[in-house]
């Protein structure tokens, strides 16, 4: 390349004009076509969200209405109540149940899956993504039946002479509902970041005498990270807050944070407890959204 | 890139196992559900013959049929408005820049990870008062609003997945060969988009025919769904009756789902030419 001539400069300088005014069009162009949207979430889920956060400084009145005429702490103050704690605790303690034994299931499968031949591995994409797309109220109303007195599973147990195991309406059921409902979001993400990892690492590793598990601990499973990370948000966060679930396999006592929320709505009508509620969820996936990102950022 | 080192040995054998373990897992209570609504017993969970009275009795149940009907209307509309909406932004994230597009982007993913019943209390809330000031009646109005809200976010990452994956450079090809920009946009950009917008329109209308919690809160007297009305029946306890409903819509659920593969791969075809 020599040195642009004069005459090649002029014409870049009217462009350049051009290309600005070209550039604005675009900009207005572009925001005229996202505004329906825009327009649409800030009106079903900005005002909502703020709503929501307002209504959970409200205090209840003697006849369930709301009022505003203090800001209150008291509906978040009220999340120490024995009652509300139990509650809190023990829908954090099934989501982790659910989330691990979903991570520990999904993670060989997914490893499986990324080593076998394509054919195969397309088969078996296609019988996961099933279930996913599945009627997820069918998909519980059927461990309903299976568990149910009279069902298969307790004409199983007592053919081998178990006894019958009265699984339904208690939390093992909820945790066996939840862990079948929500382990494809565990395999997909897993199987997406496992299937990007270079064997070559783990042969390398292997070559230089780390054993099974070190190659694992020490190459696996730090580059498959961005992928446990997201499959465990994927299953934590609808674990946390399920409904359906626990109300078709869990029983009266063992109330969880979705349906206490729900209560607050339909019977109770303490609205400010539960928003109070909704806005930890909101916090605690706003948590683990920062932390996926962050993760994601560092990996880049 | 190279293969990840294949397990041989009782490792492999464990591997198989546990493939095996969870596809019975995933299918063997479908799979009995499908057996059950034909078994003539009074018990939802027991075998006593065959029959097909269960079905007779949903085709004569008016209750379940017109939940279905408002079912398919709520997820008709829904997907129509959300496909649209979602399209537009979608378009717009991957190809403009404009003010307010960073917002955009984060405020599109998080209708996407709130839970049900957090999403279901925000809508509650809202309608609680607009309701008054718009002038609707809570019913078909109210449902179809809310799942257009958690619908618009589906469509736009599905369109976005598929447009991220093409060169914008096809576009600049098609107006650098004098195409006016409505022309570009019918025969490139809609094109490749299509796959995406009929995906992400499959699962838009599946994500609002699985929605019991936000529909069961923003409804209005006289208005229900199918799987609300269902998730009612089930709360009443089971029923070789609603055995047969679900098998319904497991059958309507089977059919989006071959659908979208279908969709997915007549795409994964053209692929050649986005890469």
């Amino acid at each position: 390349m020599t040195a642009p001539t004069v005459t090649q400069v002029q014409p870049q300088v009217a462009s350049a004009d051009l290309e600005a005014r070209r550039t604005a069009k675009e900009r207005r162009f572009g925001l005229l076509l996202a505004l329906p949207g825009y327009g649409y979430l800030i009106m079903l889920f900005v005002v909502p969200l703020v709503m929501v956060s307002v209504y959970s400084f409200g205090t209840r009145d003697r006849f369930g209405q709301t009022q505003f005429d203090r800001l209150s702490l008291d509906a978040y103050g009220r999340l120490a109540d024995p009652i509300v704690r139990d509650i809190l605790f023990r829908s954090l303690w099934l989501a982790i149940l659910t989330t691990v034994i979903c991570l520990v299931v999904a993670y060989p499968f997914a490893y499986f899956m990324a080593t076998v031949p394509q054919q195969w591995r397309n088969l078996m994409l296609v019988l996961v993504m099933i279930p996913f797309w599945t009627n997820f109220l069918v998909r519980n109303y059927a461990w309903r039946v299976i568990l149910g007195t009279d069902g298969p599973l307790s004409d199983i147990t007592s053919l081998v002479g178990l006894g019958d195991i009265r699984l339904l309406f208690t939390q093992w059921a909820v945790v066996l509902g939840m862990v079948y409902g929500f382990l494809p979001f565990m395999i997909l993400p897993l199987y997406a970041s496992i299937d990007r990892i270079d064997g070559r690492l783990l042969e390398a590793s292997r070559d230089l005498y780390a054993t099974p598990w070190q190659s694992f601990r020490h190459v696996l499973l730090p580059l498959s990270m961005p992928g446990i990370i997201g499959g465990s948000i994927l299953v934590f966060i609808p674990s946390l807050g399920a409904y359906v679930t626990p109300e078709i396999l869990g029983g009266a006592k063992t109330t969880l944070m979705g349906s206490y929320i729900v209560n607050q709505f339909q019977g109770a009508r303490d609205w400010p407890l539960g928003s109070a509620l909704s806005v930890v969820l909101i916090l605690i996936m706003l948590l683990s959204t920062v932390i996926y990102f962050r993760k994601d950022t560092v990996r880049t | 890139m190279s293969r990840l080192p294949v397990t041989r040995g009782r490792a492999r054998l464990a591997f198989q196992a546990n493939v095996v373990v969870i596809f019975v897992f995933f299918y063997v209570p479908i799979v009995l559900l499908v057996l059950f609504s034909f078994s003539a017993s009074r018990n939802a969970g027991e075998w006593g013959g065959f029959t097909f009275a269960w079905y007779e009795e949903f085709a004569g149940d008016r209750a379940t049929k017109d939940a279905l009907q408002a079912s398919l209307k709520v997820a008709a509309v829904a997907t129509a408005v959300s496909v649209v909406l979602g399209t537009m932004s979608a378009l717009a994230l991957e190809r403009f820049r404009f003010h307010g597009r960073r917002v955009f982007d984060a405020l599109m993913y998080l209708p996407l990870i709130v839970p049900d019943v957090t999403m279901a209390i925000m809508l509650l809330l809202f309608f609680s008062e607009a309701t008054e000031l718009l002038g609707i009646s809570r019913g078909f109005g109210t449902i179809a609003l809310a799942h257009i809200a958690f619908s618009i976010s589906t469509v736009s990452v599905v369109v976005r997945a598929r447009l991220g994956g093409s060169d914008d450079r096809l576009e600049e090809a098609a107006r650098d060969l004098y195409a006016s920009r409505w022309q570009a946009f019918r025969h490139v950009t809609l094109p490749i988009m299509m796959p995406g917008i009929i995906g992400g329109g499959l699962l838009a209308f599946t994500i609002s025919l699985d929605d019991v919690v936000v529909t069961q809160l923003v409804t209005g007297p006289g208005w229900t769904t199918l799987p609300v009305h269902v998730f009612g029946l089930i709360r009443r306890g089971v029923t070789p009756l609603i055995n047969a409903v679900s098998v319904v819509m497991l059958l309507g659920s089977m059919l989006l789902v071959v659908l979208a593969l279908l969709v997915s791969r007549l795409s994964g075809q053209d692929s050649k030419y986005i890469h």
